[in-house]
């Protein structure tokens, strides 16, 4: 299998899709003749000409208006925001308009679109440019959720989320464009939504993350395991569906839970499995389930305060040890 | 609208059966609305209601001239444009009703009353809301190069909304394929367009963004259907935007809250007497009969037939079952 970056992942999963279904187009900011900001849609312009990758000018509310009314009207989309920061102006558009026409016509209607774009916190870009937000679009019924991980997965699920027929919320984390990894480059290769991914086996304590934080935690679970602390780590992958299965079943053998999440702590997703885990496998747990997130504020530009922010493997550690030790 | 320009207009192409077409649609629009306010004080039909009373020509003038693969989206004031689409009076009646035999299956209600087999992609509950989403179904049948047009209604309101400046804009960039009606009736629900914008000259607005645009009498339906029919030629063969104000005004409340008393803090009895003056349903009656094209005996007939509709609607819609409640979880995701 070929080694490539996560961002080339991206890129390879819409060039093929473009190249298998002529509705598929991108727009965006930059995405064209600046070969995207963070190089994701390079090349695409030369290759697919300027209808079916179409710069836009910075609007994003115009942005997903564009994608959720050409998918209504037959075609599938890929609107890239330059960042979900600034797909916050688009709300209206997104919640109130994409996510519920399917709901609203009873399904005559659909919008197979995906919205995706880097998300995340870090490289003191502080508030208004790092942050989380996905338990914003997993709150609202009509969207699926992805956040991949690894650049298998950014090229599966991207794929999986352009052929799917419901508003696809895709985010990728800027930390990891330049990650590499093995990437199957067949082109039937794609990653269902709906399944986690355990990404180390362990037996003592179960981590549950998703995108970036996945690393933290594996990297926080090799150094407990010089501790003699086994820790197993599952990727959710995708928020909404939500794979409680594989995640129940990994409690069953460890008993005891850490969820991992980059957002705000307070009402992000851990939350949510965290309560249906005490809903579903109450009797499987040992100790309290733990949660890790940012702190509760916006994000500080200082860079010590900014890493006082961004959960860490430290953070992971302490959680884990608070219910093993 | 002189007896001259009916008279000519009649003896002209259109001939004197377009006129009575036109004018039976909105007398079935106005009738409709009638009937939907009975039907919200008797609590057959919950939620807002939004009536078109007044601004018929708008609709009646315009969307008939569509052709197939065209597509409309509109405001939340939707019942007239979803008759025009061709959607039954039954399935409509259904919808607000909240009936599983409704064009939207129960779930979407009057303000979303959707019909995509006959190109109406519904009514928006958004003030400006329809506005983004026409870019991309105008960016779809250029994209497909499909010699179709995207006709999009809102109101004045919607022109303080910045997402349909940015809508504006990107339709004007990039040549797309979309009629712009504002339906400027004069007032946000109880804000007149006085008090709500530093230039009221809403040409003037998307002629900014590069979009071809003309104020139109919209109680006037020979203009508006003259001026709708140039658009959409110029849309459909030139493909570029084309943006057509409509001065109208609504007879009735914003919604069925807006009753007279609550208006009495926006607008005057006498300045509602003076625009029913312009009525655009009896000024076609007048004129048609005028002109010798339409008996009171005709127009009687017409009432009678109307009636007998619109009472078959509401039967069959009070007659069909709610949607099942396992319907709840259905079409929150698309198939597939």
């Amino acid at each position: 299998m070929p080694l490539m970056r996560y961002s080339e992942a991206l890129r390879l999963a819409m060039t093929e899709e473009m190249e298998r279904d002529p509705t598929v187009f991108v727009c965006g900011e930059e995405v064209g003749q600046y070969q995207g900001t963070f190089r994701v849609t390079e090349g695409l312009l030369s290759r697919f000409g300027p209808m079916r990758v179409v710069d836009t000018p910075i609007s994003e509310i115009a942005i997903a208006g564009l994608a959720t009314g050409a998918a209504m009207a037959g075609l599938r989309p890929i609107a890239e925001f330059m960042t979900w920061s600034f797909a916050l102006s688009a709300m209206d558009q997104l919640v109130n308009h994409a996510a519920k026409i399917t709901y609203m016509s009873s399904g005559r209607v659909t919008c197979p679109a995906v919205f995706r774009g880097p998300a995340g916190t870090g490289n003191q870009l502080s508030a208004q440019h790092s942050q989380s937000l996905e338990s914003w679009y997993a709150h609202t019924p009509g969207f699926k959720v992805v956040l991949p991980f690894t650049p298998a997965d950014a090229k599966g699920l991207l794929k999986t989320a352009i052929r799917d027929n419901s508003p696809v919320i895709f985010m990728e984390h800027a930390g990891l464009y330049a990650q590499r990894g093995e990437v199957p480059d067949d082109p039937d290769f794609t990653v269902p939504f709906g399944r986690a991914e355990i990404r180390r086996e362990g037996t003592d304590v179960t981590l549950v993350a998703y995108s970036l934080m996945v690393g933290k935690c594996l990297k926080a679970a090799e150094k407990l395991e010089a501790s003699g602390v086994s820790c197993e780590v599952v990727d959710l992958r995708t928020l909404v569906p939500l794979d409680m299965e594989t995640i129940i079943a990994s409690v069953a053998r460890t008993h005891r839970v850490v969820v991992v999440q980059e957002e705000w702590l307070n009402v992000g997703f851990a939350a949510e499995v965290a309560a249906r885990l005490a809903d579903e496998a109450f009797d499987e747990l040992d100790a309290p389930i733990r949660r890790v997130g940012g702190a509760d504020v916006p994000m500080p530009y200082a860079r010590e305060l900014e890493q006082a922010a961004i959960p860490g493997e430290d953070a992971i550690i302490a959680a884990v040890r608070s219910i093993v030790d | 609208m002189s007896i001259q320009s009916v008279a000519a207009s009649a003896a002209s192409d259109q001939g004197d059966a377009d006129l009575l077409a036109t004018y039976r649609l909105m007398l079935l629009m106005r009738r409709f609305e009638e009937s939907l306010y009975r039907k919200y004080r008797e609590g057959k039909i919950g939620g807002y209601l939004h009536r078109y009373d007044g601004q018929e020509a708008l609709v009646a003038g315009v969307i008939p001239q569509l052709i197939k693969g065209d597509y409309v989206l509109c405001t939340y004031r939707d019942h007239a444009h979803a008759i025009a689409c061709g959607t039954s009076p039954r399935a409509i009646m259904a919808e607000l009703m909240g009936k599983a035999t409704g064009c939207a299956g129960g779930k979407g209600g009057s303000m979303h009353l959707i019909d995509p087999a006959n190109g109406f992609l519904g009514g928006d509950g958004i003030v400006g809301g329809p506005v983004p989403v026409s870019v991309g179904v105008g960016f779809a049948i250029k994209y497909r190069g499909d010699k179709n047009v995207c006709l999009c209604y809102f109101g004045d309101g919607a022109m303080n909304q910045g997402g349909v400046h940015e809508a504006l804009n990107m339709a004007g960039l990039y040549g797309l394929p979309i009629v712009y009606i504002l339906e400027n009736n004069g007032y946000a629900m109880g804000t007149s367009v006085e008090r709500s914008t530093g230039q009221p000259e809403m040409v003037l607005k998307a002629q900014a963004h590069g979009i071809d645009a003309e104020t139109v009498d919209g109680m006037d339906i020979l203009a508006v259907r003259d001026a709708a029919g140039r658009a959409i030629a110029r849309a459909r063969e030139e493909v570029r935007a084309q943006f057509l104000e409509m001065r109208t005004y609504r007879f009735v409340g914003h919604g069925v809250a807006d009753n007279a008393q609550q208006q009495r803090f926006y607008r005057t009895e006498d300045e509602i007497a003076a625009w029913k003056e312009h009525d655009p349903l009896i000024k076609l009656r007048n004129l048609l009969v005028a002109h010798g094209a339409l008996t009171d005996a005709d127009d009687e007939a017409m009432e009678s037939e109307i009636r007998a509709t619109i009472e078959d609607a509401i039967r069959f819609a009070e007659e069909s079952p709610p949607p099942p409640l396992e319907s709840l979880y259905e079409h929150v995701y698309a198939e597939g």
